[in-house]
């Protein structure tokens, strides 16, 4: 079947169930998609050739043998190289990892082999989840499939890349500040951030703990909602995972009466002016579909880059400390040096500046430096006492609509090399999806334009806290009332 | 600070990371402006407490797989450069 | 210059879970190294804690044997710092909110008692083991221990002699180990001491800069470094100086303390609230119900002892000493009220047994039954006392329950009257000698007449009643 990597994972399932097509068929054509992509777009650090294709034969064994498979079994999925696969290199984008190989599964990786979902391989990403363009990955930049000059996103770049490219049906990404959205909407695709604490963080190697949730990157609403479902429930490993609903059967896509809140604070002139078309042209389709659109306010929206990048750098400089050389992953080969009285400290030391990248490193400073000892005050505890202003400013929000609708990203997707060198303006670049993450609230981002020059624009979507269902109505009904998510780069 | 977050840096990366800290935490400044008294932070944005487990056990990692990943090892230990007590 | 010694104590006890603090794997000692060790523990990538409920109920227990306020909401703490025993290079501990606070523990000297303040009980997680080896350059790490649950008990300098510090060591193992809290067993490194100790001008107030010394191991390392330090510290100020606030190693090989020789740069631990584990809200009820369940502690049972039952300090502290002799003691008591009896064959046979065999009271078939019976069975005068000594050991060696094995032996001591009197007759007849020594003042001829009739009983007859008929026929 031609071009089937390009279809969604749940019209290919019900074609495998048929025997229209086999696993095998469906795999080997998706490896040679990659074959074909890969030199160009950079989406995958790690592909499991021949595992895969073992795996397809056996389900395909199965599947002739008419056993009762799960509904999604054989559909391949691409994984973002921070969440650990057992005996399957993981690597964080980070040369400190680069020869790491977990002993054990992430809980989310045991439930998608449950489902009988075929690992493709490990996607690229900034080192560590720290960047939003996947430029800061020790293997390389990913290229977006849309335009190769320009960025895919990120950090869940290579994921979003990956599904839009063809080279994989499905993904999972992390989002911490925006790492799923942002990505989604620079490549065209569907990301889901679920609610923090509906899917387990056991084997998400920790960045911001109090802001990391893992998500589905797909080619639509659908996939993304199924593939939230499996992946999601409350997990005895993650002390900070939550108990779940019961899965609606189907998503009917029903807004009629729904309203939908428009924060002023995220329509301001800084916005670019293609995205801003594209997202106002998606108010008017909401409200022929039956919705009432709000204006809410979200006074706090400018203070959330800068608490964000105190509390999420503070706890990443206690995630990442474990990184020493000592257990695994890369130790430093340098000789000593004379006069070093402490050899074990040198050896941190050179480890950590040889593995490390430099936003991992600025980000480790700036961390350590706002948890310091008379800096405690001034910098984490007040952006964790400025981040319940905004979480109240949400909770105010959500009295009067029941959904919130911002853009993703102030610009397009930008040129390789751009924002690079200036990390203050890169920074800023997450800010409407940054507060999301510190309410610890359910966010997707859809298509919903392109730039005359052909870049995908995303808009996005904010529920309430374990309100995704209702969160992908509203995605849904826009999806079928428009066919953005149809769009595919030549 | 380096010294701290275990990083051994160059004289250049100093004098790089030092202007860039700078600028970002001047940015941060704008925190200060806001008025946060009475107001509790939020450590865990979601109101959990109590989450604990049974003292039973349960299953080890082999030792090879323990040390599987170890850059240097001896006899079932991890090996690391002789540490300086006192 | 009158100078004496200001002294605070951190105490780190291992606490006896069956698994680590924040995973499930096993915390028993002597394992190979890196044997029991999963994800958790090891501190891997993409790991999380997860706590263990009966290490927060023993530190609970813990905290209420000392007498602590107990903080209803607390919660965990990173603690920052760099060390290759310590996988993840921070340790889950509690900074802000402990567990519990301002407690006290009554220490009995030998002039007098004081009260010793609890500044705070905390929990938080042990780090793995380093081994050096002479003439290497490098070192070796064993992460078994990394992650078993301790709690850390941290003083107010209230003690000022070593005899202070001794007793208080003291009395709190015994109270760790009766309320279960640890089994203290200091070859294994259940029980762990840093001290601090600084000097100042008898009657003064404010406290001198004082010196922090680590990993004292047992009770004697702790006193002998004490010891050294107020020396060293005396003579430092008398000759004009001024002691330097600073952390101290103890040389135990030398005797001597030593500054650390590599100087952590004003350690800063960047205390941070634990992102991954949701902070804990006691509920009253289960602190009430953990109350309810503590065991009489170690002073209460002292006293009681002494003061209810009679017995002397050297008794009570012999019955306190060990848990298990105690609790025996108790039931013992319960069926049969006679102290003095029980508390004798305790102290002497029943340890001597145990001591011999190499066992523990749980271990042995003796129950508080079968003693009951065989003191019972002595006061009653049923059996002679050598013969219920017999028993004792019979019981040991048979399982068997002392009734049988009198029954079985014929042991039983008959003191029926009516009994002997035939028999007393007979050898009062065929022994004239004897008799007519006796009824000339030999006393002694008297013991051989008992003699004969206990060989005519085959030992049975109870000889108070064989000496008392004697003596009345004999007239």
């Amino acid at each position: 079947m031609k071009e089937i990597f390009h279809l969604p994972a749940h019209k290919i399932s019900k074609l495998l169930h048929k025997r229209e097509i086999s696993v095998e068929g469906l795999v080997k054509s998706v490896l040679e998609r990659i074959e074909e992509k890969e030199k160009e777009i950079r989406a995958f650090i790690t592909i499991e050739r021949e595992k895969i294709l073992e795996e397809a034969r056996e389900l395909d064994k199965r599947f002739s043998k008419r056993e009762e498979l799960p509904r999604w079994a054989g559909i391949p999925i691409a994984i973002k190289d921070n969440i650990c696969t057992q005996g399957m290199l993981t690597t964080c984008g980070s040369k400190i990892l680069s020869n790491f190989y977990p002993p054990y599964d992430a809980t989310v990786i045991r439930k998608i082999k449950k489902e009988g979902l075929l690992i493709i391989g490990k996607t690229n990403m900034d080192e560590f989840a720290m960047g939003s363009s996947t430029e800061n990955s020790y293997f390389g930049p990913t290229h977006n499939p849309w335009d190769l000059r320009r960025v895919p996103g990120g950090s869940s770049g290579g994921s979003a890349a990956a599904v839009i490219s063809g080279e994989t049906i499905l993904s999972l990404g992390s989002d911490t500040g925006g790492s799923i959205r942002q990505p989604a909407s620079f490549c065209g695709v569907v990301g889901l951030k679920p609610t923090y604490g509906s899917v387990s963080r056991y084997g998400l190697v920790a960045f911001a703990s109090s802001l990391d949730q893992i998500g589905p990157i797909t080619k639509d609403v659908l996939d993304a909602y199924f593939l939230f479902h499996i992946i999601k429930g409350r997990d005895s490993q993650d002390s900070t995972s939550l108990p779940q609903t019961s899965l609606e059967e189907n998503l009917k896509g029903e807004v009629k009466g729904t309203k939908i809140g428009l924060p002023k604070e995220y329509f301001t002139p800084g916005v670019d002016k293609e995205v801003k078309r594209w997202v106002e042209e998606s108010f008017k389709v909401f409200q022929t579909l039956g919705a009432e659109l709000i204006e809410i306010s979200l006074p706090h929206t400018e203070f959330a880059v800068a608490a964000y990048y105190i509390i999420a750098p503070s706890e990443a400089s206690s995630n990442l400390a474990r990184y020493d050389g000592v257990h695994y992953g890369y130790r430093t080969v340098s000789p000593r040096e004379k006069g070093e009285e402490n050899p074990v400290v040198e050896m941190y030391e050179k480890t950590r500046q040889e593995g490390f990248g430099e936003e991992v490193k600025r980000r480790i400073m700036l961390g350590t430096y706002a948890l310091s000892a008379g800096y405690f005050e001034a910098y984490y505890l007040k952006a964790q006492k400025v981040r319940t202003l905004i979480k109240r400013d949400f909770e105010e929000a959500f009295q009067t609509c029941e959904v919130i609708l911002t853009p993703v990203s102030p610009t397009p997707p930008f040129l390789i090399g751009e924002k690079i060198k200036d990390p203050l303006k890169m920074y800023l670049s997450d800010i409407f999806t940054i507060p999301v993450n510190l309410a610890g609230l359910p966010a997707v981002s859809i298509p919903c334009g392109f730039t005359e020059e052909g870049l995908p624009i995303g808009l996005q979507l904010i529920g309430r806290p374990l309100e995704e269902v209702k969160l992908l109505q509203v995605a849904f009904a826009f999806q079928e009332a428009t066919d953005f998510h149809k769009r595919r780069p030549l | 600070m380096a010294r701290l977050a275990r990083l051994k840096l160059s004289e250049e990366e100093k004098k790089i990371f030092s202007h860039q800290l700078n600028e970002i935490l001047e940015y941060m400044e704008k925190l200060k402006t806001l008025n946060t008294e009475n107001i509790e932070p939020t450590f865990h944005p979601l109101p959990l407490s109590n989450v604990w487990r049974e003292d039973k056990v349960k299953k080890t990692l082999p030792q090879e797989e323990v040390l599987g990943n170890a850059p240097e090892k001896e006899r079932g230990y991890f090996k690391v450069p002789r540490i300086i007590e006192g | 210059m009158n100078l004496e010694p200001v002294i605070g104590l951190e105490v780190h006890v291992e606490l006896a879970t069956k698994t680590k603090m924040f995973c499930g794997c096993p915390t028993s000692f002597g394992a190979s190294p890196n044997t029991q060790v999963c994800p958790v523990c090891l501190g891997m990538p993409g790991v999380l804690p997860v706590i263990n409920k009966e290490a927060v109920k023993l530190a609970i227990k813990t905290a209420l044997a000392l007498n602590c306020k107990i903080n209803l909401f607390t919660r965990f703490d990173r603690k920052n710092y760099y060390y290759p025993d310590l996988p993840k290079n921070y340790q889950i501990s509690q900074q802000y909110l402990p567990l519990g606070v301002e407690g006290w523990l009554e220490i009995s000297l030998k002039e007098g008692s004081k009260k010793v303040r609890i500044h705070n009980l905390h929990l938080e997680e042990d780090a793995g083991k380093n081994l050096h080896l002479e003439g290497t350059d490098y070192s070796l790490v064993d992460l078994n221990r990394a992650g078993i649950p301790l709690i850390e008990i941290v003083t107010y300098p209230d003690m000022r002699t070593l005899e202070e510090v001794e007793v208080f060591m003291n009395t709190l193992r015994e109270i760790l180990i009766y309320i279960g809290a640890s089994d203290c067993r200091m070859e294994e490194g259940h029980l762990r001491f840093e001290a601090n100790v600084s000097l100042r001008p008898k009657g003064s107030k404010t406290l001198g800069p004082k010196v922090e010394m680590k990993n004292l191991n047992s009770f004697k390392m702790v006193l002998n470094a004490l010891k050294y330090e107020i020396e060293r510290q005396s003579k430092v100020i008398q000759r004009g100086g001024k002691v330097v606030q600073e952390t101290r190693l103890w040389d135990s090989e030398r005797g001597i303390s030593l500054p650390m020789r590599y100087k952590e740069e004003a350690q800063d631990y960047r205390y941070f609230p634990e992102p991954d584990l949701p902070p804990l809200d006691l509920p009253p009820e289960w602190i009430e119900e953990i109350r309810q369940e503590l065991p009489e502690l170690p002073q209460e049972r002292r006293k009681r002892l002494k003061e209810k039952w009679g017995l002397t300090p050297q008794e009570a502290d012999l019955l306190v000493g060990e848990k298990e002799l105690g609790d025996f003691f108790d039931e013992c008591i319960k069926i049969y009220p006679h102290p003095k009896s029980i508390c004798s064959w305790l102290l002497g046979p029943v340890l001597r047994e145990l001591r011999e065999r190499k066992i523990s009271l749980k271990e042995s078939p003796l129950t508080p039954e079968y003693l009951v019976s065989i003191s019972k069975m002595v006061e009653e005068e049923k059996i002679t006392q050598t013969n219920a000594k017999f028993c004792l050991y019979e019981v040991f060696q048979t399982k068997k329950a002392p009734e049988k094995i009198i029954e079985e032996k014929g042991w039983i001591q008959v003191s029926d009257k009516g009994e002997l009197e035939g028999i007393v007759d007979k050898v009062i007849e065929e022994n004239p000698k004897p008799v007519e020594d006796y009824r000339r003042g030999k006393t002694q001829a008297l013991g051989f007449l008992i003699g004969r009739v206990m060989r005519l009983t085959g030992g049975k007859a109870n000889p108070k009643v064989v000496r008392e008929l004697l003596q009345e026929k004999l007239k």
